[in-house]
């Protein structure tokens, strides 16, 4: 085989390679999706949405604290993330210079890429150890603070994406900074970073690990913010880990209710953004 | 006559700087609007600050007790109040290790392909897909992991790897099918998506000049991929492996449905064992006692350590990257 040959069997060899590679990483998520459905499509009906669990022995019964529970976690996630994440990117967008902004990116970084189960524990320090038991509240504090950091630094990027012409444009009209911000600035970035909450809420919603020593679990539905709530994520935790069968087919069925959700708000929302962005590129 | 005022000291020459100037010269609105956003921005600054001494403050039990023998000490018994973070820091590097040793050629090889090789159309209709996976949450991956790859490392690939490299202390004694080879396996699904997905954007922006080039000088197709484009990336491509390693040394819950939950430490990847964040989970419920606690805690505070270091260095890698990749061009 001369040089030439063999350069081109490497090449050729080399993309077949990385195709099968591409192919393999793609392999995970087809197979779990297929599996889902095979496993868990058969046990969704309206007694299974709507009902409550029954106690181990009688087969039957429902998720509907569960789903209704990471409902309310997440309501409470957002009270606690939304505004402050929101307000804070526009400072860093808007307000920023050196110093403080530098800081508080870093930080934001830093605190998205710190375990959820880290979170979980500073949850239980700060709301679960002084109330002296599990309650919603710790949840969803807990839940908050994995959002605020991914809704500061979304909130910041979709503002930098308003051209700088609109501000002036507004500023030259006599409008005052906050003004312009109010309605202009954040009226045009508004759709993107909608988005970027619901990305966000998607991503904290199938969180399990900070909800052991916050939210616990609870078998009937919640009585108030003070008690502990049952949530999607850790009745697919303890179901699985059971050594019932009728608990494992009702985890199947809760993980395909659960991912059915937390894809389709990932699927929507990276469409308009991707369309966004076309149309940013096409202006 | 408020609103003149304060024009007319915005205006004054000689305000510092350009932001202190604007505020200055508008109303007290902006003002305001300044502070509490400023207030909401410091927020996260805070909470961060908060984290780091709650943790240190709720682990001083221990670390007066053990000091530093606790990372060191390989014996956990709860009834006797004894707590050493050994097996779990061991249990942590190993699963990370067999998923990254999986994750990293197959992710960066899959960048590759997409970066490089595939039509754009096809690469980012497979992007989407790798990425999406990345939003599985990972208690539905630990489920499948429980039901299904537990059940086939027991039965197909541990036997198999069995034969093949039972001569290796890695691969010998009997398979439960928990344990750290299988916690990697799940691992590795989960850090896959990252490092594809970085390490294909860093390849993007290596500039088509450099591609061009080497093509003109007669290198094939994959000669001016790994010979020119993979070097170029190569530091960028390394902050993405780091953050995917971030991520499998901090994951929690579909390690601790597949790893077995044993405080011990085996050299075999079929032994059942616990990581830091899988113990965690598992044991602060039912922690009796504040030195049993505050030593979960204070492993808590080691997991906290060691990804915000390896984020520090992915941090590094990429700064250097841009600028790089800012000087090339």
């Amino acid at each position: 085989m001369n040089r030439l040959t063999w350069r081109k069997t490497v090449n050729a060899l080399m993309s077949g390679v990385t195709a099968l590679c591409a192919l393999v990483a793609v392999a995970p998520l087809l197979f779990v999706l297929g599996l889902l459905v095979v496993k868990g499509a058969s046990s969704l009906n309206w007694a299974f949405f709507t009902k409550l669990p029954v106690p181990v022995g009688e087969t039957g019964g429902g998720i509907a604290n569960a789903i209704a529970g990471s409902g309310e976690l997440l309501l409470l996630a957002a009270l606690f993330g939304v505004p402050l994440g929101v307000l804070g990117g526009i400072y860093l967008s808007e307000f920023g210079g050196w110093g403080v902004p530098f800081f508080v990116r870093y930080a934001a970084d830093l605190l998205v890429t710190v375990p959820s189960i880290v979170i979980g524990i500073f949850a239980y320090v700060v709301v679960v150890l002084p109330v002296g038991h599990f309650s919603a509240l710790a949840g969803g504090f807990a839940l908050g603070v994995m959002l605020l950091p991914i809704v500061v630094s979304n909130t910041e990027q979709f503002l930098r994406t308003v051209p700088v012409w609109l501000r002036e444009g507004s500023l030259a009209l006599g409008a005052g900074h906050w003004k312009t911000i109010v309605s202009v600035v954040f009226p045009a970035a508004l759709q993107g970073i909608l988005t970027g909450i619901l990305l966000a809420l998607a991503r904290v919603a199938g969180e399990t690990a900070p909800l052991i020593f916050t939210a616990f679990n609870n078998a009937y539905w919640n009585r108030g913010l003070n008690q502990p709530i049952s949530s999607l994520p850790y009745m697919i935790w303890i179901y699985g880990i059971s050594a019932y069968d009728d608990w494992h087919r009702q985890a199947w069925a809760a993980a395909l209710v659960l991912l059915a959700l937390v894809l389709t708000v990932n699927v929507l929302s990276r469409l308009v953004l991707a369309r966004k962005m076309a149309a940013r590129r096409i202006a | 006559m408020a609103i003149s005022d304060t024009t007319l000291t915005g205006s004054q020459p000689g305000t510092p700087r350009g932001r202190w100037r604007f505020l200055g010269g508008t109303r007290g609105v902006d003002t305001i609007a300044w502070l509490v956003t400023l207030v909401a921005a410091l927020s996260v600054l805070f909470v961060t600050v908060w984290l780091v001494v709650e943790l240190w403050h709720r682990s001083a039990l221990p670390r007066h007790a053990f000091g530093f023998r606790f990372l060191l000490d390989s014996v956990w018994d709860p009834v006797f109040g004894h707590f050493g973070a050994l097996p779990f820091v061991y249990g942590t590097l190993v699963t990370s290790a067999v998923a990254m040793t999986i994750a990293v050629p197959l992710g960066v090889g899959a960048a590759i392909f997409l970066a490089e090789l595939a039509p754009r159309g096809f690469s980012d209709a497979l992007t989407f897909l790798i990425e999406l996976l990345a939003a599985v949450p990972s208690v539905v991956l630990g489920l499948v992991g429980i039901f299904v790859v537990v059940p086939w490392v027991r039965t197909s690939f541990g036997p198999l790897l069995k034969k093949l490299f039972g001569f290796t202390p890695l691969f010998q004694g009997p398979i439960y099918g928990v344990g750290f080879l299988t916690a990697g396996l799940v691992l590795a699904i989960m850090v896959l998506p990252f490092i594809v997905s970085i390490s294909r954007e860093v390849l993007l922006s290596v500039p088509t000049d450099l591609r061009e080039g080497a093509l003109a000088l007669g290198a094939t197709q994959w000669e001016s991929t790994w010979k020119v484009v993979v070097p170029t990336a190569g530091t960028g491509i390394l902050a993405s492996i780091f953050l995917g390693l971030a991520r499998a040394l901090g994951e929690t819950m579909a390690v601790t449905m597949v790893i077995g939950g044993t405080p011990r430490i085996a050299a075999s990847l079929f032994a059942p064992g616990y990581s830091i964040a899988s113990v965690i989970a598992d044991q602060f419920t039912e922690a009796t006692g504040d030195l049993f606690r505050q030593s979960l805690v204070e492993l808590g505070l080691v997991l906290f350590g060691i990804t915000v270091l390896l984020h520090a260095l992915a941090r590094v890698l990429v700064h250097y990257t841009a600028r790089k990749a800012r000087g090339a061009a």
